[in-house]
């Protein structure tokens, strides 16, 4: 994003901010603030506590989901200034890869992960080094086609291959347990306690390892990083892998909660997208927190307006972040 | 811009004709394009009339949308909010005021144009940019998108169906089904849409516009109202893009939100324009027409395929699986598409 000025400098951001931001618990505080108004007044509105504590529940849990594949997005942003359009699409492919093995083998459906993570580990690595290296520097418009015609392609490709009736993962011994009043399926515990966790590795892998922080080097500043002897093409492949395999983690943890389409992808590229920005673009751990925030947004909505209208407060949210702080929530304001 | 003749007969006391200048030189060619596409209905078996009749409201919403994001630079991923807009609006006259499509198209373009400036307003007032903009315009489109589906006022998932009326009628746009009367109101609109995006260029708010494309803090710099030119030419490409949509609900007798609103919409406004080359005045033209037929061989391949690719029978997704590919390799092989590759080497 060379011709952008909202563009932050992208090394400070995929860590957490460090310098003391006084800002930055005001902030916090503001939006904790705003989602206790947003719950009180819900539970105002539908005159039921339960309702309104199980939302809370089931967006905390399906956000750490949305952050997961956050992570992957802002990721490939900080490091590439890719804006990936096919991620939501290479999610797909993830989920379709994870149902075609439980079919094919019956194993379970969590023992996917194995599989579908190296393999959207390779398609990432490999749709990089075809389609994506070589452009970099040239103008962002035709990074955003290309990703743009890749998403179309396989999800597509998808429909073409598989057809458009929905597919369902059965967890086997799926069990629902109350928390705290609410009922709560174990196969959302679940995925959201594998984001989390796998979350916390890419962090872990981001800040104490020596491909960490050849990553944090490149994105910080690409020329020098070449300068001090990193290959920059090959960890502009590596990010761009990680951050796809982050799609293809969350697709197979997320396979028992959604019925699969080749269009599914969709829903959650938006959703992923608005938590990048919320986050800050970039901002790894800005995306675990943007996510859980989103997932509550979208929970609320749902009980302010109906069924049909989740992603309308999802995109209320995003118009007012990309407009008042596109930095990101957290992020700090540069120049 | 008051020389728009198109070719000026060149007065008997000159010795020598004066050489054409860029804007009319292209506005000639455009006459002539218009005149040979006229008798093509009559020629073309029906359902070819009807690709072409698709192809020329692909082209309807790929100029618009080239005047914005090509010679403006601002990549509008949202044009679909326009297009929905007019859609709508020319629906809604018609279906609940039985107001004729021609002035609902009018107050489409409109309200198109409008909420253009009021998203353009906001979005140049906080100063986004690049992807930043891209993914905005994308948020306005989808919001409208689910506001139609959740409002009674718009007939919520359901939509607009447009009343048949008995005889055809210029009035009311309405013909029968193979009528060539349908490729000639949508001739007329294409041609002046073209039209008018070649005159945008060439007038001096087009030399501002492309100026700030180019350079916006130079084009500041030197006095130009930034600000109000970008207005203009989210406007102009709003309503031209609101007139693909009234023009396509009085063809296909329907709108919903998806097909008005939904995301795929906007990708159609984009693709032709990325593959005939952005920015160039002939680029939406040679793209439509590639992506209007491709189009119609995919769906031909797939009602009767070829015995090798059987399984592919009855099959969606082809036609967008072939424009991804070909999307893909023109931005990675020919990055100023068709056109704009052509015209680099004829420079040479």
């Amino acid at each position: 994003m060379t011709n952008t000025t909202q563009g932050a400098p992208l090394a400070p951001e995929i860590s957490p901010p460090q310098k003391k931001d006084r800002g930055f618990l005001g902030r916090a505080g503001v939006v904790g603030v705003v989602l206790v108004v947003a719950i009180v007044v819900a539970l105002l509105q539908s005159g039921s506590g339960l309702v309104v504590w199980q939302s809370v529940v089931t967006g905390v849990l399906t956000g750490g989901l949305y952050g997961l594949i956050a992570m992957g997005l802002t990721l490939i942003f900080g490091v590439l200034d890719i804006v990936n359009f096919a991620h939501g699409a290479l999610l797909a492919v993830a989920m379709f890869i994870s149902f075609g093995m439980i079919s094919a083998t019956g194993m379970h459906p969590y023992l996917t992960l194995v599989v579908a993570i190296p393999a959207l580990f390779l398609i990432g690595a490999a749709v990089h080094r075809g389609l994506l290296s070589g452009t970099g520097g040239k103008s962002l418009e035709n990074q955003l086609l290309i990703t743009l015609g890749l998403s179309l392609l396989l999800e597509n490709g998808l429909l073409m291959f598989f057809g458009a009736e929905p597919k369902t993962i059965a967890l086997p011994g799926d069990f629902q347990f109350p928390l705290l009043g609410a009922v709560v399926a174990g196969s959302r515990l679940y995925a959201f306690l594998g984001a989390i966790l796998l979350g916390a590795l890419l962090f872990w892998l981001l800040r104490r390892t020596r491909l960490g922080t050849a990553i944090r080097a490149v994105a910080a500043n690409g020329p020098g990083a070449e300068l001090v002897g990193i290959n920059v093409r090959r960890i502009h492949t590596l990010t761009f892998a990680i951050g796809t395999a982050c799609a293809g983690a969350a697709a197979a943890l997320a396979g028992p909660l959604v019925t699969v389409t080749p269009t599914l992808g969709e829903q959650f590229n938006i959703t992923a997208f608005v938590v990048v920005v919320l986050g800050g673009m970039g901002n790894v751990v800005g995306a675990l927190v943007g996510g859980l925030l989103i997932g509550l947004v979208e929970q609320l909505t749902t009980i302010y307006l109906g069924g049909q209208s989740s992603l309308l407060g999802v995109f209320v949210v995003f118009i007012l972040v990309l407009f008042l702080r596109p930095q990101g929530l957290f992020g700090r304001k540069t120049a | 811009m008051s020389a728009i003749t198109i070719a000026g007969p060149a007065g008997a006391e000159k010795v020598k004709a004066p050489p054409l200048r860029p804007q009319n030189r292209q506005l000639a060619i455009l006459a002539v394009l218009v005149l040979i596409a006229i008798p093509l209905p009559l020629i073309l078996p029906a359902a070819q009339g009807a690709v072409a009749v698709r192809i020329l409201i692909f082209l309807l919403m790929a100029v618009g949308w080239n005047i914005m994001s090509g010679f403006g630079g601002m990549f509008s991923f949202g044009h679909a909010a326009y297009f929905g807009l007019g859609a709508y609006t020319s629906a809604y006259l018609l279906v609940k005021h039985n107001v004729s499509p021609w002035i609902g198209m009018l107050a489409g373009m409109a309200v198109a144009a409008a909420a253009a400036v009021l998203i353009g307003y906001f979005s140049f007032r906080y100063k986004l940019q690049g992807a930043y903009f891209a993914l905005a315009t994308f948020a306005f489109a989808e919001m409208l998108r689910l506001v139609v589906t959740s409002s009674e006022f718009a007939n919520k998932a359901v939509g607009f169906s447009v009343p048949l009326i008995p005889d055809s009628s210029l009035w009311m746009i309405q013909f029968p089904a193979d009528s060539p009367a349908y490729f000639w109101v949508a001739l007329v609109l294409a041609g002046a849409a073209v039209a008018i995006s070649i005159v945008f260029l060439h007038s001096r708010a087009g030399k501002y516009v492309t100026a700030i494309r180019d350079d916006e803090l130079a084009a500041a710099s030197l006095g130009t109202p930034v600000m109000r030119h970008k207005l203009m030419t989210v406007a102009l490409s709003a309503a031209i893009t609101a007139v693909a949509g009234a023009f396509y609900t009085q063809y296909y007798l329907f709108v919903n939100p998806e097909l008005g609103f939904g995301s795929s919409v906007s990708i159609q406004a984009i693709v032709p324009v990325v593959i005939g080359g952005i920015g160039t005045v002939w680029g939406p033209v040679v793209g439509a027409i590639i992506v209007g037929a491709l189009n119609d061989v995919t769906a031909t391949m797939l009602r009767t395929p070829p015995e090798f690719l059987s399984f592919l029978q009855g099959r969606s997704g082809l036609d967008v699986v072939l424009y991804a590919v070909l999307l893909i390799l023109i931005v990675r092989l020919l990055p100023k598409g068709i056109v704009g590759t052509i015209a680099a080497r004829w420079r040479r």
